[in-house]
């Protein structure tokens, strides 16, 4: 009886079961598709066609393909290379460390010291206010405030605090760290604030109970725990400074130089293969350095 | 290693903004005690576990744990460890650094520090796991660290908030043999916040019935049991039928009332004025079909549901102003005459077990 009642159930399910199947197969495919594609065309096929070019000869007017590696010893072998890359890596060093210490504080006292949620979001998105206009006009804005003539020289000035404008303010590389920590800093909370919000309070609690002080407490219970969001931040601010020209540019009054600054005057220049290749050595050191940073910390469970 | 504390409470209060949550409470609680805070939640337990810990500051009164008053110290210096609901272990340490985490503080160097935590390890017996992280850890296992953690700084008092709550129904009842267990080993003052009244009864030596931030009753687990103080221990001990009514005389040594809109019953008691409100408890396994022995040990009602459960048979009666009156009987005895939902049965008890209940004063 039930033999019977199922032979036609089962007939019927085959041929939509089969069809469905083939298409089953095909469905991850096409769901990945777009950003496979997206990924493939504007991402993968650059680094490609830069790698390529990097191998190219080049003179004043044109490119020509070709297999050299003049282009990587030229960059490896010249003493400028070095202390440019010596710089840029100074520069992220310094603006790492601030941003971090800046960072962990503004992240610490969102998480813990701001009681209601809705106040927590509230100046959360205060912080993010800067981010409406552009990076170039946040910079540019610094210029009347450190200008030989600007707001605070002429205030020392006025106070009689100092004799005359100090020099150093703008058009130094003072003025590019203090920029691109000003530029920068919200990378670095954004990642800590979200590891700080998901540290169990009770941890805090049984830390207290422990005996441990509040700054025992924050030593070995909140900063091991925020390691994974200072680990995703640095990631951010690291690489933002490593690719940095315009501030460096504008900042320090063309005093400074920066690896990404060196490529565009290669590339005014028309050098593109020399640019190519020092694009991939940049992009080499970089991941280099987030691979490090991956090693130290476990950032796994914050994505 | 036992070095027992008695825990005196007095007149203890805790009031957030506009709402008291504990109610200027006072309570003894004798050195190498189990003693159980038991109540619905909202009902004060907590925040009395957490005063008495040091996590939550008093409002008013005083706490004193052994012959110090310890109602301004930090939670550390208290003498108390805290277990706590979800244990709380650290996620990024080792067991032994978990368990090693107070002498850390305390600054006691590296390698004594790691040995004495293994050796609580070992009293655990979680030795084997000391290189792991608690994630990597069951329920069952982490509390046994929780417990080694809060232990190795030698309390006097052992405070537990619901420590067997995150467990499934099979670890609870394994766990909880444990900490009798232990506790027993080292006889130190156990204080266990929980809202399960059977964890109670088995673990404790004194259940405090905690309710809107008042101790309804304080007493051994067979006092709050057989004796309940009030109409609200009486239901949330549970296996009791409460009856309200109205005083309307004395005599004998008994107390007759009107339910309201029925009966008159009566029950052990004396000294109450007639037109009093008063709440009797008689236990559910203690009533019997039949006739009432005497006038007032009984009524008769409408059998409403019929559960089998095995060894026994659960009853719900309905008599007039009587509702969902529960009585269990043996099933051989309910077997042997049984009744089906609709039929109207007496119902008896005998006068010892109408118990008089007391009422808070508010």
């Amino acid at each position: 009886m039930t033999v019977a009642l199922e032979r036609p159930a089962m007939a019927a399910a085959k041929p939509a079961r089969r069809r469905r199947f083939s298409l089953g197969a095909v469905a991850p495919y096409l769901q990945s598709a777009p950003l496979a594609l997206i990924l493939g065309a504007f991402l993968l096929l650059p680094i490609i066609m830069i790698v390529v070019v990097s191998f190219w000869d080049y003179d004043f007017a044109a490119m020509y393909p070709d297999f050299l590696t003049t282009n990587y010893s030229d960059v490896l072998g010249s003493w400028v290379t070095w202390k440019t890359y010596l710089n840029t890596i100074k520069f992220a060093v310094i603006v790492w460390a601030l941003t971090l210490f800046i960072g962990f504080w503004v992240a610490y006292f969102l998480a813990f010291h701001i009681r209601t949620t809705a106040m927590q979001m509230v100046l959360f998105l205060v912080c993010t206010v800067p981010f409406l206009t552009s990076n170039i006009i946040r910079m540019i804005s610094w210029i009347p405030v450190l200008g030989r003539n600007g707001l605070i020289n002429s205030t020392l000035v006025h106070m009689g605090l100092v004799p005359k404008p100090i020099e150093w303010l703008l058009y130094s590389e003072f003025a590019v760290v203090l920029a691109m920590v000003h530029l920068y800093t919200l990378f670095m909370v954004t990642p800590i604030f979200n590891t700080l919000m998901r540290i169990d309070r009770s941890l805090f609690e049984a830390a207290r109970d422990a005996g441990a002080s509040g700054w025992q407490v924050l030593w070995n219970v909140v900063i091991p725990l925020a390691k994974p969001g200072m680990a995703i931040g640095t990631i951010f601010v690291v690489t933002l400074v490593m690719a940095d020209f315009s501030t460096v540019q504008v900042m320090s009054g063309g005093q400074s130089a920066s690896v990404a600054l060196m490529m565009k005057n290669q590339m005014s220049l028309l050098q593109y293969p020399a640019a190519a290749a020092n694009a991939v050595v940049l992009l080499v050191l970089v991941l280099l350095m987030v691979a490090g940073i991956l090693r130290i910390v476990d950032i796994r469970k914050e994505l | 290693m036992s070095k027992a504390a008695e825990i005196d409470i007095v007149s203890v209060s805790k009031v957030y903004g506009t709402t008291t949550a504990v109610e200027a409470i006072s309570l003894k609680i004798p050195a190498g005690t189990y003693c159980c805070l038991l109540g619905p939640s909202g009902c004060g337990k907590t925040s009395t576990l957490r005063m008495i810990a040091g996590h939550e500051s008093i409002s008013s009164g005083d706490v004193r744990l052994g012959n110090t008053v310890v109602t301004d110290l930090p939670p550390a210096r208290r003498g108390t460890a805290m277990m706590f609901q979800s244990y709380a272990l650290f996620p990024h340490l080792d067991l032994i650094d978990n368990v090693a985490f107070s002498l850390k503080m305390k600054g006691v160097g590296k390698d004594e520090r790691r040995a004495k935590a293994l050796d609580m390890l070992k009293l655990m017996q979680m030795e084997a796991y000391a290189p792991r992280r608690p994630a990597q850890l069951s329920g069952g296992q982490q509390q046994r660290v929780a417990l080694a953690r809060a232990l190795i700084t030698d309390p006097e008092a052992l405070l537990l908030d619901e420590p067997l709550s995150a467990l499934d129904p099979f670890l609870k009842i394994r766990m909880r043999a444990e900490l009798k267990k232990l506790q027993t080993s080292l006889g130190i003052t156990f204080v266990h916040v929980t809202h399960s009244q059977e964890e109670a009864m088995a673990l404790a030596d004194l259940i405090v019935v905690m309710n809107e931030g008042r101790i309804e009753q304080a007493a051994h687990p067979r006092t709050v049991f057989e004796r309940p103080a009030t109409a609200f221990v009486a239901r949330f001990m549970g296996d009791h039928n409460v009856v309200s009514g109205r005083v309307t005389g004395s005599h004998d040594g008994m107390v007759v009332f009107d339910v309201p809109g029925g009966a008159s019953l009566a029950a052990s008691g004396q000294g109450r004025e007639a037109g009093e409100p008063i709440d009797i408890a008689i236990r559910t396994d203690h009533v019997r079909i039949g006739e009432p022995p005497a006038k007032g040990l009984g009524f008769t009602g409408i059998v409403a549901n019929i559960e089998y459960r095995g060894s026994t048979v659960k009853l719900s009666v309905n008599g007039t102003g009587i509702e969902d009156f529960t009585v269990i009987v043996d099933d051989a005895d309910f077997f042997a005459k049984p009744v089906a939902v609709g039929d109207a049965v007496p119902i008896a008890w005998d006068a010892e077990d109408a118990i008089v209940l007391g009422r808070l004063d508010s």
